[in-house]
């Protein structure tokens, strides 16, 4: 296990809120985490759980309106980025944290070249000149392993495939050398042998630059594959925060386990994958309790009634249940009687 | 681009050929004799049947289309029936101040609808937006005649800021610019508002912002030319209407341009007028539309002209 002592990025009940008309949506409701220099964190949940928003709240990349970000704090190197100006924002944007999107599809805009999107960030950054950016954009296409650099950086991005504008993407993102690297879904749209390579660039910049990487995914394989920590997101929290590996050789969260249940496994023989009973519940209308309760086999009255606070369970591990607090055992005896 | 441009400009062969015939037909199929129109009141018969026979108005109608088509490709449009001078020497003069006029309205309507459409975009839902939003509605709305007069009327003789009527300054242009561009400043305001509104939600205007770039670099620089590249159809399709509105702005404001010697002439039944008239105002229509698609490329080099 890599050891990671300094912290770059730590997030401290942060909470982003959409303002609608159909009511208050909590779609980031008080999660913390940290982000040590040089590690990967895994954030992974199913779509709607708050990812992406946790990620665009980090560079404060939330449209507002509808979008706030209402509490919390988010410390940089100490800093507390929500407190910054937008004019010191912009300086760390795409300069010391900065950020691949999903859909490499149409996160480049189609009628500038690739190499001037990325020469632009350089520009504004690093206060080059027009000839010394365009060259430096070419090193680092080169360096994403773009095949004839010279030639792809004239191109626009509809002469260049998925993977290519991904890599793109990648090469504009490390650019300015970033501290901390946003990595939104970055395989998703690609196919899979694409998504290997893709990853596996990922982690050699990672260590050629020393960035640290925060890994949004809903892809389990992916954070066994690139991640030091993982924090499992539902419904707007974290509801387990471990070591990447531990999470698949000892997952706490009832929902970590139902996640991990519902992967395909080649060992077994199944007909059909199991799945979580009932969906995500409406960000609109939240339980009061525990968000996964309605669909948690274990739930007990307390569970629909209060909110579990994050509990240490081991050195690195914490899970928001009520399972593991000594509360759960006088709950269980309490029902035991009630039923009798 | 080249063998595009090539092929477009031979495409513009049938169109012409066309655009003369209708015209042809039409003019053939309107009541009125130029042959009477010009003996003038009380001529004998005989007089008119010398008058027609001069003009070659007695030719089968075939015949003297081939007649004109030939001598047109050699520049030779006929000379009108009324002054007797020759068509494209009038047309020559005329045209100069219906191209001003023209390109006084297409700025107009380029400039000032799309910074209208901007800051609308920019600022949607503000009082501005709704406000341009309005005035807008209402530019789409009124009749260029009736804003001309009404332009006139405060401007010209109420305030006594521009004159009347007339060409030659810049005084003279303003009033008929706005009312032959006003229409199209309209449409090209809520055409590049719902644009830029559309294209400030892309996944690449997100891409500029994570970059760090400020927020009018993403509008001027990201935004903009991708939202240009609808708003550029819209202004090719308002030149069409806006040749077609000169005829009115040059009446109301007694301009002596193309569009009134057209007029001018289809009253007199001026027949080698009317065609030589209608055929240059199509060549420069298409010539336009060329210019469109060659811009429309420049920003969107996703297009295969080819």
């Amino acid at each position: 296990m890599k050891q990671f002592e300094e912290k770059i990025l730590e997030v401290k009940n942060l909470q982003t809120y959409f303002f609608t008309d159909e009511g208050t949506s909590k779609a980031v409701n008080g999660i913390s985490f940290t982000l040590n220099k040089g590690e990967t964190l895994g954030i992974v949940g199913e779509s709607g759980s708050g990812k992406s928003i946790t990620s665009l709240s980090l560079l404060r990349l939330i449209q507002s309106p509808p979008g706030k970000i209402t509490g919390g704090s988010i410390l940089f190197k100490g800093e507390d980025l929500l407190t910054k100006t937008e004019k010191q924002m912009r300086s760390i944007r795409g300069n010391e944290i900065s950020m691949i999107f999903q859909e490499p599809m149409t996160s480049l805009n189609p009628v500038y070249s690739a190499g001037e999107q990325i020469a632009e960030a350089i520009r504004l950054h690093q206060k080059l000149g027009k000839k010394e950016a365009w060259n430096k954009a070419v090193d680092m296409l080169r360096l994403v392993g773009i095949p004839s650099p010279e030639k792809r950086a004239k191109q626009e991005p509809h002469e260049l495939s998925g993977g290519m504008r991904q890599r793109v993407m990648i090469a504009m993102a490390l650019a300015c050398h970033p501290e901390v690297l946003i990595a939104d879904e970055p395989t998703t749209a690609l196919d899979v042998t694409i998504q290997a390579q893709i990853l596996e660039l990922i982690k050699t910049l990672q260590k050629d630059f020393g960035t640290a990487v925060i890994l949004i995914t809903h892809d389990l394989g992916v954070v066994y594959e690139t991640c030091d920590r993982v924090a499992v997101m539902y419904a707007g929290k974290i509801v387990e925060y471990t070591l990447a590996k531990e999470i698949f050789t000892n997952p706490k969260h009832p929902y970590t386990i139902g996640l991990l249940n519902s992967l395909p496994r080649l060992d077994m023989d199944q007909e059909e994958l199991t799945t979580i009973p009932g969906t995500v519940p409406s960000p609109y209308n939240m339980p009061k309790g525990c968000s996964f309760a309605p669909r948690c086999a274990h739930a007990k009255k307390i569970c629909e009634q209060a909110v579990p606070d994050l509990q240490t369970t081991g050195p690195s591990t914490q899970v928001s249940c009520w399972m593991f607090t000594p509360q759960w055992e006088k709950e269980y005896d309490a029902q035991e009687k009630v039923g009798v | 681009m080249f063998v595009f441009i090539v092929r477009r400009i031979l495409q513009t062969i049938p169109v012409l050929l066309g655009v003369s015939l209708v015209v042809f037909l039409i003019m053939q199929m309107v009541p009125g004799d130029p042959a009477t129109l010009l003996a003038g009141e009380g001529a004998t018969k005989e007089t008119i049947e010398m008058i027609r026979h001069q003009l070659g108005l007695d030719r089968p109608i075939l015949y003297q289309y081939f007649d004109y088509v030939i001598h047109a490709v050699q520049g030779d449009f006929g000379e009108s029936l009324r002054s007797s001078r020759p068509v494209l020497d009038e047309i020559l003069v005329r045209l100069p101040i219906t191209l001003e006029l023209a390109l006084a309205s297409i700025f107009i309507t380029v400039v000032l609808g799309m910074v209208a459409g901007i800051i609308s975009a920019t600022k949607q839902y503000s009082a501005a937006d709704i406000s341009i939003m309005i005035v807008a509605l209402l530019g789409i709305s009124l009749p260029s005649f009736w804003l001309g007069l009404m332009l006139i009327y405060f401007f010209s003789v109420n305030l006594q800021w521009f004159p009347v009527s007339g060409w030659g300054t810049i005084n003279h242009m303003i009033l008929p610019a706005i009312t032959l561009g006003a229409g199209g400043a309209a449409i090209v305001a809520r055409m590049t508002r719902s644009s830029m509104l559309e294209v400030v939600r892309q996944d690449y205007i997100r891409t500029a912002k994570a970059k760090g770039l400020k927020e009018h670099v993403i509008i001027y620089k990201h935004g903009l030319k991708n939202a240009l590249i609808p708003v550029i159809t819209v202004v090719g399709l308002q030149f069409g209407a806006l040749l077609g509105g000169t005829v009115l702005t040059e009446s109301v404001f007694a301009i002596n341009g193309l569009g009134r010697l057209i007029v001018d002439a289809i009253r007199t039944r001026d027949l080698p007028m009317v065609q030589g008239g209608v055929l240059i105002a199509s060549v420069i229509f298409v010539f336009m539309n060329l210019a469109v698609d060659v811009l429309y490329r420049y920003f969107n080099k996703r297009i295969d002209l080819n």
